[in-house]
């Protein structure tokens, strides 16, 4: 699986991106999420505050529910800023 | 159509391609964004805009759809560019073309309404302050609601 991060939520993790394998037990947003905040200091930091997290799986705009298989393309990222 | 560069484009340039050949149009609408000299007190050195690739493509797209499905709409252009910018650089271009004003009008404000929450950027400034990335404003998300289909 490939991991996309982007704005803010890019500085504090410290990469753009990242392959892992899909970790057992993870089989939407929200787990991947629960996941991602057990891996370490950076990760947790950057996910701490929900409210302010966006997902998109596969290009498409995601929900927490919204499930995510081995080979998913799984961006986050801070609200949208553009125009 | 959808664009996404880094360079400047030329919005002279732009509207007479678009209306050249197509002598259906009876009106455009434009708007242009362009980096503001200040972030609140702070004075802008200049501003970063990272994106998505691929993702804003495919949302851009969606949006200039959804634009043409609500409007009857001649023609549509997005140009939106990503990079370092300075203060006065032009950062977005939307160009909506209709038989008559009322649907240009209208769309141009709904595309740069939901391109505001919807399209994958982000900004950084870098202020007399220090860098700083750009909140989501309030603002900004009752403008895009307020298309919402109910």
């Amino acid at each position: 699986m490939q991991l996309l991060y982007f704005g803010w939520v890019r500085a504090k993790i410290g990469i753009s991106q990242e392959e892992i394998e899909l970790p057992a037990g993870v089989s939407d947003v929200r787990t991947l999420i629960d996941w991602l905040q057990e891996r370490g200091n950076t990760h947790s930091e950057a996910l701490e505050d929900l409210s302010v997290i966006r997902v998109a799986v596969n290009q498409e705009m995601a929900e927490m529910d919204t499930p995510i298989a081995a080979n998913d393309e799984v961006a986050l990222f801070p609200p949208m800023t553009g125009g | 159509m959808i664009k996404v560069q880094s360079e400047d484009f030329d919005i002279g340039g732009e509207i007479s391609r678009m209306t050249k050949d197509n002598t259906a149009i009876g009106g455009l609408a434009c708007f242009v964004g362009l980096v503001r000299d200040l972030a609140g007190e702070a004075k802008i050195n200049s501003m970063t805009l990272e994106h998505y690739p691929g993702m804003t493509e495919r949302q851009l797209e969606t949006l200039e759809a959804e634009a043409r499905q609500r409007w009857p709409l001649q023609d549509v252009l997005i140009i939106h560019r990503y990079g370092k910018l300075m203060p006065g650089d032009r950062i977005v271009l939307v160009v909506t073309a209709s038989s008559h004003r009322e649907a240009s009008l209208q769309s141009c404000e709904f595309l740069i309404d939901w391109l505001k929450t919807k399209a994958p950027f982000w900004k950084l400034e870098d202020t007399q302050s220090g860098a700083k990335w750009v909140a989501a404003r309030t603002e900004d998300n009752k403008a895009a609601d307020r298309w919402e289909k109910s």
